[in-house]
């Protein structure tokens, strides 16, 4: 017997389309290189330092800000709408990224300032004595002076920048592996994550964590050593943020493309029978759950310099529950969605909160949008969740009248595994 | 006879309630084994005790020719030694073309770094092309799973168990919910399958296991009642009182 | 006295027999005639001289006595130019004095101020003619004026209180102040006692006892001095002491030693840096160029240098105080004298200290059981929507916080505590019920069984209540104020002591967990809330209305947080981020509990409470520590038993 098909022929001529090179397969990672080269390209010729001045300098950081934030975005999206994992600690990562490349700019750059000014004294210091300088120098906010243990490797600028890849993907993979170990999935893990997060934060936030409490690194828009204005540090770093954007959006798109890609996605759809298939499924999110967490650093490591400071506060839960609000209005399960997400929500709220929105007089109340941004916000997200799951990103499939959208059974929601029941199965 | 899978004196319980129940089941190399029995009789619990699913209070489950005990390994270790396992409701990845499903299915190496360098090859593709023809389809190959029919995800998730290139397949109620002729197309490539390979077939429908036409275990409140060919145990006193009720 | 009035000398007659008979006869009858003895003394005003005066007033044995001292004390006695007598003065105005005579408390009239001179005691010779009113007080007919005395004696001890406290235990007839009398008796003992013996028996008379009165008497008994010595000094020796601990630093030590001349002065590396920076001559530094000064080891030479051309004292690089302090004795030396009294306050201590540690051990159970009643409070109304209906609902707090709100505004427009806690309670329930139920309709109801949607959906209704919280009430903290029955606490001894807040909060919890108990096990919304959990479709079939179950099931679960939110309002700041606070406790209680049992929900609570409060005991100055270490311990706990302390398992725990 045979099943027929209508469709055979035309399926017949249109399959293999495995041996195509990778970008062709990919259409959207061409599109959105050309897009961020044009907008780099655009930002540089519109800045001050560099070409027509129409851009403000803060305006640059903002912008350069947000790819970062984009990049931090790429990576909620294969851990979650990839591989299923809403995980509400992504951005304690980006944060922990930003205290390591902060302590290399404060110790540098504390240690130019202490050095200048111990030239002048009538007898050269000692090491002992600069290291003490500069201990009282960072730490006396917080009155100490004696170097933490964890700023061991301050001092060496590639050992600190080995850090920011080391400790989130170590602590990522010391939490990914005892989570995954014992099988918790789901909103619980989403808990998990969260009280991660908040244990992070909350630790932080002790003066006597080595990291200044809660006042947190400072100054890190200056880089030691550089004497060029902010209008032209910034177009520097909105170079680095854009190059390390384009590559971790080749890197997740190579990673996503392949059997790898299928075989997260099916553990996001059905983790059980991706076992059965002789899969262990807890390497493979642990993968996923670490990669994340080292891209997160490298876009936090990117961020705070830009930022200027970075503190405990930045990496409370509330942000890592953002960071899934951004990708799940752009639209999660696809790289682009998430990139749209971030940009768009986190450029409106900076226009909403930056007070540029005009106000809404009703006559018996005068809508501010300082104050009333956060409940729209809340509000558009349920929204979004309930009748559009599958984000900004949907828009992409109704233009390009796809026959088949990329994804199956949009009416149920983005993906299988949102309808999973048994959560604490193990 | 040589054995493939040996369970001796298996036993598990939940609150209390003794889903199997001291049960013993042997099967040989190639072999197809028909499992019957009314609801609750453990069919179920059976496989996800061999599949590593769920873990027994006490007892022994011995595997292959080297005799290691299946009961400390995860369940993906267990597939990897050649335990295929199909699910009742058909579970194929609907998002997922049914190429990329049978892909995933193929017999290769599954740690994470060795599938993130992955690339098919054209002994990969011809396989793939093989099985899809084997489960009539073929010309299926670009659709989405979730497009298929019933019928069509129940042989999509057949043939990526024969992808697996399982010693063992452990088949739940394929036939559920298919109409005459996809039922003889089931027939037809489990028996084929059983030339290689051991299968065991859990099922429900007596016309179906009829068709099989192989060797026949009845199990009844978690352990095993008769064991024969259909007509011998269907002539068995205690199971026709289990069936019709006493 | 110039003249004597016949009345006057009826009662002092009268008064002298009636002294002949009640007390000890005494040379004066008159209390003038005690102050006229020493007139000089008393106008002198010295501190130093007074005592003899305030002695002699008080051992007079006159009951006038004890006015005296007190009108003195109270600045109301007056002097006459004139004669030099004391009275006691009442100013009418400025310029005149009413005068009463000590003796017979006779009137004697308004007199010009001119004539008159005010007795001002500073404030050391009033807390000196206090010191000796004791006495009197300690023997006042009203017993509140006994206390006082007894008060006083606390705040301030004095060798003389000890005979007057003895005199007076016999003739009091209060049980509770006699005891109180002979406690302080014991304790006056152990520092004024005069024999030894009797004061080693008042030491060990208080073993175990957990007065903080005690400790401090026993605590100045031994004070200590450490003393430098080859052989063990003279004296109460308590002990040898190894220079390097907290008691005794190196550097103390060696600082000791240095000022008994039994070891040179070493100069610290500041003041060398500080002896090359003045011997800078020509670039040069003892020989060395300024330029390469910038290592220790240079500096070294560059002082050596300069201590050998006797410049500056010398100085040994490599010199090691650890070592030099090695050669001496350090003993801690008693300032008490005997040694049985030293021994017997130790072992009276340790004994105290055991006391008091099993004391504070059953004070922090019961901080623990209310920080437990506090998790468990918000927890379940989270066990209800979370564990019963798996609906994770991030905005949980919010309600908590709307219910704090509510009670908030309900004390605004009722301004009785009492009332308005009473009132605040139903509507707190009212109004978050309303909201979750409104909820539930309008969103969650769409999500059923996509849990991470809808604890997404959730989030974005959490973000929104919050800050419409915050554009309404601000973001200071508004205050839910206790009613007066419920200020103050329940103390059961020094160390012991639980708010009534506190056990409020307790009985609320239990009275939540019978509720509980009652409507699932008891009640029909119960059975169907069971029976929709565990199938919908079944219970649809059955004539059950899935719908109705969930939305009231999920409305009793949020009205229960906002009484939630009215308790901990009491007990907390109400601030629009109340709820955030509590949220991701409340869910670790319920996920550590175990889903789907309310009991797990409360050894969820019980285990996070003590945990918390043994955190913070080891490590009492941090909270946040606490708190962090807390979430780690859960986390790690999850991997040992992912399904929470009381698990169900089989085919129950996959319904």
């Amino acid at each position: 017997m045979s099943v027929s098909d209508p469709q055979a022929g035309f399926a017949q001529a249109i399959t293999r389309p495995r041996h195509r090179p990778f970008i062709l397969r990919n259409p959207s990672v061409g599109v959105f290189l050309i897009c961020l080269a044009l907008f780099t390209l655009g930002v540089t010729v519109l800045s001050e330092d560099y070409g027509l001045g129409l851009i403000s300098t803060s305006f640059v950081k903002t912008l350069g800000k947000t790819l970062c934030l984009c990049l931090v975005a790429i990576a909620m999206d294969l851990v979650w709408g990839y591989c299923g994992i809403l995980s509400l600690g992504h951005f304690a990562f980006f944060g922990l990224g930003g205290y390591m490349i902060g302590m290399w700019l404060m110790y540098a750059r504390t240690e130019l300032i202490v050095a200048a000014s111990m030239a002048e004294a009538p007898i050269p210091p000692t090491p002992a004595e600069i290291t003490d300088a500069i201990g009282s120098q960072i730490f006396g906010v917080v009155g100490a002076s004696d170097f933490p243990v964890v700023w061991m490797f301050a001092d060496s600028f590639v050992l600190q920048m080995l850090l920011i890849l080391a400790v989130p993907g170590l602590l990522a993979l010391i939490f990914g592996w005892l989570a995954f170990r014992s099988r918790v999935t789901g909103v619980y893990l989403s808990i998990l994550t969260q009280a991660m997060t908040l244990a992070l934060s909350l630790y932080l936030f002790q003066n006597d964590s080595g990291l200044r409490g809660n006042n947190g690194l400072s100054g890190l828009q200056n880089l030691p050593g550089v004497q060029a204005p902010q209008s032209l540090v910034s177009i520097w770093f909105l170079w680095g943020s854009a190059l390390a954007l384009a590559l971790g959006y080749l890197l997740v798109a190579w990673v996503v493309s392949g059997k790898f890609g299928s075989v997260i996605r099916g553990i996001r759809d059905d983790e059980a029978r991706v076992r059965f298939l002789g899969y262990s499924v807890e390497g493979y999110k642990l993968f996923v759950f670490t990669l994340t967490a080292v891209i997160a650093g490298i876009a936090g490591a990117l961020y705070y310099p830009q930022a200027g400071i970075i503190n405990p506060a930045e990496i409370a839960p509330i942000a890592s529950i953002y960071l899934a609000v951004w990708v799940a209005i752009g639209g999660r399960g696809r790289i682009y969605g998430a990139v749209i997400g971030a940009a768009f929500v986190s450029l409106v709220s900076t226009w909403f909160t930056g007070g540029q929105a005009p106000s809404v007089d009703l006559g018996f109340y005068r809508i501010d949008w300082v104050d009333w941004w956060l409940v729209v916000l809340g509000l558009a997200f349920v929204l979004v969740t309930l009748f559009a799951p599958k984000g900004i990103g949907g828009l992409v499939d109704l233009l390009t009248w796809r026959r088949h959208p990329d994804r199956h059974g949009a009416d149920l929601g983005p993906d299988q595994g949102s309808l999973r029941e048994e959560e604490a199965e193990t | 006879m040589s054995t493939l899978l040996e369970v001796s004196g298996v036993s598990v319980s939940f609150d209390g309630f003794k889903a199997i129940n001291n049960l013993s089941f042997r099967i040989g190399p190639a072999e197809l084994r028909a499992i019957i029995g009314p609801n609750g009789a453990g069919k179920t619990t059976f496989m996800d005790i061999v599949t590593g699913k769920t873990r027994p209070d006490e007892g022994r489950v011995i595997w292959g020719e080297r005799s290691v005990s299946l009961l400390r390994m995860s369940e993906s270790r267990i597939a990897q030694e050649g335990i295929g396992r199909k699910f009742q409701r058909p579970t194929v990845f609907e998002d997922q073309s049914v190429h990329d499903n049978l892909l995933m299915a193929l017999k290769k190496p599954r740690g994470p770094f060795a599938v993130l360098f992955y690339r098919p090859e054209s002994p990969d593709e011809a396989r793939v092309e093989e099985l899809a023809a084997e489960i009539g389809l073929e010309a299926a190959l670009p659709r989405k799973a979730g497009e298929l029919s019933h019928g069509q995800k129940q042989w999509l998730e057949i043939g990526m168990l024969l992808a697996q290139e399982p010693k063992l397949l452990l088949v739940d109620e394929p036939a559920a919910g298919m109409t005459l002729s996809e039922r003889e197309h089931t027939t037809d490539i489990l028996r084929r399958a059983a030339e290689t390979r051991a299968v065991v077939v859990v099922e429900h429908d007596m016309e179906f296991v009829r068709r099989l036409d192989c060797k026949v275990t009845v199990l009844h409140e978690g352990s095993v009642l008769a064991e024969g060919t259909l007509d011998h145990v269907t002539q068995n006193r205690q199971v026709i009182d289990v069936y019709l009720g006493r | 006295m110039t003249r004597t009035r016949p009345a006057q000398s009826c009662l002092a007659l009268a008064l002298a027999l009636l002294c002949l008979f009640a007390a000890p006869l005494s040379a004066q009858d008159s209390i003038q005639q005690v102050l006229q003895e020493h007139r000089e003394v008393i106008e002198k005003s010295s501190r130093k001289t007074i005592g003899a005066a305030v002695d002699a007033i008080a051992e007079s044995g006159l009951p006038q006595a004890q006015k005296v001292l007190e009108v003195w004390q109270n600045k109301d006695m007056w002097q006459r130019e004139g004669d030099g007598l004391f009275f006691r003065g009442e100013e009418i105005d400025r310029d005149t004095v009413r005068l009463f005579d000590f003796d017979s408390g006779e009137d004697l009239g308004e007199f010009p101020d001119d004539d008159l001179d005010q007795l001002k005691p500073n404030s050391g010779i009033r807390a000196m003619i206090g010191a000796a009113l004791v006495r009197f007080q300690l023997a006042d007919p009203n017993p509140a004026k006994r206390r006082e005395a007894l008060d006083a004696i606390a705040r301030d001890a004095e060798p003389s209180h000890l005979k007057a406290l003895a005199g007076s235990i016999e003739d009091e007839p209060d049980p509770a102040i006699r005891a109180a009398k002979e406690r302080m008796l014991r304790l006056l003992t152990i520092s004024y006692g005069e024999t030894d013996a009797a004061r080693v028996e008042a030491i060990r008379s208080f073993k175990g006892d957990l007065g903080v009165d005690v400790r401090g008497a026993l605590n100045p008994v031994l004070t200590s001095r450490i003393v430098l010595a080859d052989a063990p000094p003279e004296g109460n020796v308590a002990r040898e002491i190894t220079p390097g601990g907290s008691q005794l630093t190196v550097a103390a030590a060696h600082e000791m030693m240095v000022s008994a001349g039994m070891a040179p002065n070493q100069p610290s590396r500041d003041e060398r840096k500080s002896v090359l920076l003045e011997n800078i001559a020509e670039g040069r530094v003892g020989g060395i160029p300024v330029a390469e000064l910038g290592s220790e080891e240079a500096r070294d030479r560059a002082y050596a240098a300069l201590a050998a051309a006797g410049i500056v004292p010398a100085f040994t690089p490599g010199y090691s105080e650890e070592e030099a302090v090695q050669q001496a004795g350090f003993y801690e030396v008693y300032d008490e004298p005997s040694q049985a009294v030293t021994d017997a306050a130790q072992e009276t201590l340790t004994s105290i200290r055991t006391t008091v540690g099993m004391n504070q051990a059953l004070d922090l159970t019961l901080d623990a059981l209310s920080l437990a009643s506090i998790y468990f409070l918000a927890a379940i109304g989270l066990a209800i929507t979370f564990g019963v209906m798996g609906v994770i609902n991030m905005a949980h707090g919010e309600f908590i916080m709307m219910g704090a709100y509510t009670g908030y505004v309900v004390q605004q427009i009722v301004p009785d505590y009492t009332l308005s806690i009473i009132l605040a309670i139903p509507l707190a329930f009212a109004v978050t019920f309303a909201a979750g139920v409104a909820m539930e309709r309008l969103v969650i109801r769409w999500l059923y069984n996509r849990p991470l949607e809808t604890l997404l959906a959730t989030f974005g209704i959490s973000i929104a209540l919050q800050q419409i919280a915050k554009n309404i009430f601000g973001t200071q903290a508004r205050p839910l104020t206790s009613p007066d029955w419920l200020d103050g606490a329940l103390v059961i001894n020094d160390v012991v002591g639980i708010s009534y807040i506190r056990i409020a909060i307790f009985g609320l919890a239990l009275i939540f967990l019978a509720i509980y108990l009652w409507i699932m096990n008891r009640t029909r919304l119960g059975l169907e809330t069971r029976a929709v959990t565990q199938s919908a479709r079944m219970a649809g079939s059955m004539g059950i209305n899935p719908d109705r179950v969930n939305m009231l099931t999920f409305g009793l679960g949020s009205g229960i947080a906002g009484i939630a939110g009215v308790a901990i309002g009491l007990y907390a700041k109400v601030t629009s981020e109340l709820g955030q606070d509590y949220i991701v406790q409340s869910f670790m209680t319920v996920v550590v509990g175990g889903v789907g049992n309310v009991w797990g929900t409360l050894a969820g609570a019980t285990l996070i409470g003590f945990l918390q409060k043994g955190i913070e005991w080891f490590n009492p100055s941090n909270t946040l520590a606490a708190q962090t270490y807390m979430i780690l311990f859960i986390i790690l706990f999850i991997q040992f038993r992912p399904k929470g302390i009381v698990a169900l398992r089989g085919r129950a725990a996959e319904a």
